[in-house]
Order: structure tokens, then C-alpha cells, then sequence
């Protein structure tokens, strides 16, 4: 009786068992379709703008000016305004948020400690990185473009608001990482908190919050929404940042996107392509600062 | 250490001491400059909600609570939201319907099944997803996607003709540029952060659990479900939250891909509306109620997405502080 209650049970553990892997096979392999699905469409925009874009790029068109009439083919003109507008826009935010967001990330991590007002801007800055980038852009408009006017300044203003908890948190992660025995060794040879801070403490973090800080920068020349009411597009190049309404890459590409003529989509394409190179450039170079500068690491 | 610097100038007992009398005032201006910094985040977040609501304020004393009705009629003067909220929840749900599973799969694929080396080629690739700008996905989408996904709808709504519920929800009318293509754009777009956050929330499920499960003869699903899960959960809720209020926000990509006609329907594949795409594709010809009125749905996109923002922030870090406790 027993011996043939034996065999009953053997096959029916290995079915158990075959139905327990054949689930765990089907759900590993619909994680690995989870990252298919996602490569997908990033191949495709990348294929796209790239094929589109290659053709309409040319010296000509990055340093030209002015910016022609949308009925225009595209290789009249060029977008140098649109060019120049985004580097001058995107280094004057850098310029304001970057040293505004590492002191932040100095006061959370060096001198807030564990008191409710660091926990309090720590928690704040992370809820900022979840603020629309169009409410930062009506924002600036309404307590500087209405009084001030349009300016390429007002649109550094909107980005730097958006790269300002970005860089506050990267740089929060990196100066956490800092060992304690290097600032008490500082310490011991009589040295103040700021110099230890700038001297022993930032030095040794360095690598991490440059390459925080070239991700939000990437972030930042690709936004819009910000630039929109901010600076308004023109045709010409305005190289004075502090007044007159500019331009941007990101801006040309929705006004060109919704044209129904060849040219303009032509030089949407062609805007695309720049803009995401220069995108994936500052990307690279954090990614080669993260590998060449980094001490101390998770 | 700051109730020194503090004391300092308070008294001359504090200069009697040599150390503290040594203190520069260097030092005292770098924690003041550090401290302005910090606080300028919350100087930001109050100045964004004082000023913008003092730019609307005239279309809230004109509509009252008129504007959660559906009237958007700028040239009447009329302007009633409800049909951009409507439109804002429903692309921003389908973007979570479909980010969510892909974004947690890709988590668990990183941290659980590749080995080390080939999970970091797959994190440039998410993140390569995550600098793609938000215009180039909307270029592409109004001049690529769209004019491929439309014939793909046309099918769809001929297949479910008549079937009830289905045919409200995928029948006709079709068009390229609708609620449900800027629905799956915006997925696109939240992916890398839902993807980023979950694999974090992932990382802290304690080692000894995950082998405990394996001793007792779990498989690899059985692992994640009844050791990975129970302890991500609520993180996986708060990443899920910030990813809404991402979906929520977008503004370039939506207002290219969505078809701009304020109206509420419960058919997906139509044009639709949404708050950040109305205001970005209006506020330029706006003035007086109308650009109150504009400046006003911002200020209901900011108290959304702040509250969305608090909610998800809280629920991540008193899950990571369980954890750290625990």
C-alpha cells in the first residue's frame, strides 16, 4: 500500500515544482520585455531625429542668421540665435542655481544636522523638484516679466528655479558620503567650520556635485515650458542676455512643430538634432566626471 | 557647534576666550550665506503661491466656483476649467497605467535578476530616456507617432463598435493626436523617475530576507513576491504618487500631442485637453480675465502637484525610515 502511494505523490510534487518555474521563467521574461518596451520607442525618437536631422544640419545652419520665415525651405538662414540664446540662457542658470544649490546642500548637510529647519528644506527642495516647469515659468512672469520685461535673465530666473533642487539634492548625497574622520582631523588642527567645509569637506565631493550638476544643466537646455512666457522668440541674435526678448533651441522646435510647411518642420528636426547632442555631450561629460573624480561612492 | 557662533557676539564673556574670540567673521558669513541658500527653497515655494494666486485672483472673484464647471469661451468671456482637469487625470492616469508595470519590471530586472555588470548599460538607457527633452518627444509625436498610432485607433474603434462599455472608452471618434497618445508619450517620459525611485525603494529590502526566502526553496518570483514586496510596497506607492504628479505637470509634449479641443468625453482616442497645454499654447494672446484665468489653472496645477508631491515624499521617507529602523 505504501509503495505504491509513493510514486502517486512524486509526480504530483513535480508538477507543483514544473508550474513554479514555468511562472518564474514567464516573469523574468516579461521583466526583460518591460526594458524591450522601453528601448523601443527610445530607439525610434532617436532613429527619427537623427535621420531628419542629419541631412539639415550644416555649419551654415548653426551659425546663420537670421532665423527665416516658416514658408521658407530650410538652408536660408540659420538658427544661430536659437543656438547662442540656449548657451547663453542655460550658463546664466547654471551661473545662479549651482553655487545657491551646493551652499544649500553645505547648510543641510554641515550645519542643519538633525533640526526640524534642515529636515524642513530638505523635504521642501525635493517637493520643488515636482513643480511643473510651466508654473515656474508663470511664475517668473508674474514677479519679473510684468515689471522687468522679457529677457533672456528671466529665463535663466525660471531655469535656475528648476535646476536649484536638483542640484541641492545631488550635491546633498555626494557631501553625505564625505567620511566623518577627514572633518574631525580638520578639525583637530584647529581649522574653522567654513574652512574645512571649502577646504576638506567640498574637494572631497567635488566629482559627484560637478556631475550632479551637469545633469541638471542637460535638464535645464531642454525645457520649454519655462522659456515660453519669459523670453518670446525672435529672428536675430541678441547676445545682450540681460534685455530684450531671445530665443531657444527648445523654444524654435514647439513653434516649428505645429507648422504644416516642409521647411519649418525641416529646421524643427534640424534644432532637435542640436539640442539633443548637446544634451547627451553635458550627459557623457558627467558620466566621465563620475568615473575619473569620484572618492567615495555608495 | 552654531550655539557657539551664536553666543560670539552676544557677550564679552565670549571673547574672553581666546578660541572663540579667534572666530572669523569668514566663518560666521559662510553658515549665514549656507543657511540663505537653504532657505531660499522655501522663500521660492511661497513666493510661487502668493504671486501667482495674486495674478488669478480676478478670475476667481469673477467665476467663483463656476470654474470647476465646463464652459471654456474666452471670446464670451466664460471661463468654466473642468474640462482641463478632466483631461490633466485622464492622460496622466494612462501614463501611470502603462509607465507603472514597465518601470517596476525594468526595478526588480536590475536589482534582482541581472548581474551587476549588465545592469549598468541598462541604467544609461533609462537614463539616456530621461534627458530626451520634453519637445523632442512632442516633435516626434505630433509629426511620427501620431500619424503611425492613428490607423492603429481607426482599427480599434472598427473592432469594439457596439461592444458597450468598450465602444465609449476606444470607439470613434479617432484622431492621431488625443488623450490616449499624449497618455503613452507621457509615459514614456515618467518612466526613467518611477523606474529610478522603485529600484532605490528595491535596494533597501534587506539582504538576509531575500536568502531566507531561497532557503526555503522559493523561485526567483516567489522571492520577490513574499520577501521584495511586502517590504517596497509603500516606497513603490510613493514613486508611483511622483510619477503622477510628473504625468500631471508635463507641459511641452502634451500640448503638442493632445489635439487641443476643451472637451470631456469618455471616448480616449479624441482630442482633448489638459491644464499645462492649455496654458502653454493661450497665455501668449491672454489678457485680463482670460490670462487670470490661465495664471489661475496654474495655481491649481501647482496645489495639485504639491500635494501629490508631500503626499509621495512622506510615504517614501517613513517607508526608508522603517527601514533604516527596522
Amino acid at each position: 500500500m505504501t509503495t505504491v502511494a509513493v510514486p502517486q505523490q512524486a509526480p504530483d510534487l513535480r508538477e507543483q515544482k514544473g508550474w513554479r518555474r514555468s511562472k518564474n521563467r514567464i516573469m523574468t521574461t516579461l521583466m526583460v520585455v518591460s526594458f524591450v518596451l522601453v528601448i523601443i520607442p527610445l530607439g525610434f525618437v532617436l532613429f527619427t531625429v537623427i535621420a531628419k536631422g542629419a541631412s539639415i544640419i550644416s555649419w551654415q545652419f548653426l551659425t546663420g542668421q537670421p532665423i527665416p520665415p516658416n514658408v521658407l525651405p530650410a538652408g536660408i538662414g540659420g538658427l544661430w540665435p536659437a543656438v547662442l540664446g540656449t548657451i547663453l540662457i542655460t550658463a546664466l542658470a547654471t551661473v545662479l542655481a549651482v553655487p545657491l544649490g551646493v551652499l544649500g546642500a553645505i547648510y543641510l548637510n554641515e550645519y542643519g544636522g538633525r533640526g526640524w529647519l534642515a529636515a524642513l528644506i530638505g523635504f521642501m527642495s525635493d517637493v520643488m523638484t515636482g513643480v511643473p516647469s510651466i508654473v515656474m515659468g508663470l511664475f517668473i512672469f508674474s514677479i519679473w516679466v510684468l515689471h522687468f520685461g522679457y529677457s533672456g535673465l528671466a529665463g535663466a530666473f525660471a531655469l535656475g528655479c528648476l535646476m536649484l533642487p536638483v542640484v541641492i539634492r545631488s550635491s546633498y548625497e555626494m557631501l553625505r558620503l564625505v567620511p566623518d574622520p577627514l572633518r574631525e582631523a580638520s578639525y583637530a588642527l584647529g581649522a574653522t567650520k567654513s574652512r574645512v567645509t571649502l577646504t576638506v569637506v567640498l574637494p572631497a565631493a567635488i566629482g559627484g556635485i560637478v556631475s550632479g550638476a551637469l545633469l541638471a544643466i542637460a535638464r535645464a537646455a531642454g525645457e520649454t515650458a519655462p522659456l515660453l512666457f519669459t523670453i518670446l522668440t525672435v529672428t536675430t541674435a541678441n547676445p545682450n542676455v540681460f534685455s530684450g526678448p531671445n530665443t531657444s533651441l527648445p523654444s524654435q522646435i514647439f513653434s516649428n512643430a505645429t507648422q504644416p510647411f516642409v521647411g519649418a518642420q525641416d529646421r524643427g528636426w534640424g534644432a532637435a538634432l542640436t539640442l539633443i547632442a548637446i544634451c547627451f555631450i553635458l550627459m557623457i561629460a558627467a558620466r566621465i566626471v563620475t568615473a575619473r573624480f569620484t572618492r567615495y561612492s555608495r | 557647534m552654531s550655539t557657539a557662533v551664536k553666543a560670539d557676539p552676544a557677550g564679552p564673556a565670549g571673547s574672553a576666550s581666546p578660541l572663540t574670540a579667534r572666530r572669523p567673521l569668514g566663518d560666521r558669513t559662510f553658515q549665514i550665506l549656507a543657511l540663505g541658500s537653504g532657505l531660499l527653497v522655501l522663500v521660492i515655494l511661497v513666493l510661487i503661491a502668493v504671486s501667482t494666486s495674486q495674478q488669478a485672483s480676478s478670475w476667481f472673484s469673477a467665476e467663483g466656483f463656476k470654474i470647476f464647471t465646463n464652459n471654456w469661451d474666452p471670446a464670451n468671456n466664460q471661463f468654466g476649467a473642468l474640462a482641463f482637469i478632466y483631461g490633466t487625470a485622464v492622460t496622466a492616469v494612462i501614463a501611470i497605467i502603462m509607465a507603472v508595470p514597465v518601470s517596476v519590471g525594468i526595478a526588480l530586472l536590475l536589482n534582482e535578476v541581472v548581474p551587476y555588470r549588465w545592469s549598468r548599460p541598462i541604467v544609461y538607457v533609462i537614463d539616456l530616456l530621461a534627458v530626451v527633452p520634453s519637445v523632442v518627444w512632442g516633435l516626434w509625436g505630433i509629426l511620427v507617432f501620431a500619424p503611425w498610432i492613428q490607423h492603429i485607433y481607426a482599427s480599434i474603434a472598427s473592432g469594439v463598435n457596439g461592444i458597450p462599455v468598450l465602444d465609449s472608452l476606444f470607439g470613434s471618434p479617432t484622431s492621431g493626436a488625443s488623450f490616449f497618445t499624449a497618455g503613452i508619450i507621457l509615459a514614456f517620459m515618467i518612466t526613467p523617475i518611477v523606474t529610478s525611485l522603485s529600484r532605490e525603494v528595491i535596494a533597501t529590502v534587506p539582504q538576509i530576507d531575500k536568502e531566507g526566502a531561497y532557503a526555503l526553496g522559493a523561485t526567483r518570483w516567489e522571492m520577490i513576491t513574499g520577501a521584495v514586496w511586502p517590504h517596497s510596497q509603500g516606497g513603490v506607492v510613493g514613486a508611483v504618487l511622483l510619477g503622477l504628479g510628473r504625468a500631471m505637470g508635463e507641459t511641452i509634449a502634451a500640448a503638442l500631442v493632445i489635439g487641443s479641443s476643451a472637451t470631456i468625453t469618455s471616448h480616449l482616442f479624441a482630442p482633448g485637453y489638459n491644464m499645462p497645454a492649455v496654458i502653454a499654447n493661450q497665455f501668449g494672446e491672454a489678457s485680463g480675465v482670460f490670462r487670470a484665468a490661465l495664471m489661475g489653472l496654474g495655481v491649481l496645477l501647482f496645489a495639485f502637484t504639491i500635494i501629490i508631491n508631500v503626499l509621495a515624499r512622506g510615504i517614501v521617507e517613513r517607508s526608508a525610515r522603517r527601514k533604516r529602523g527596522a
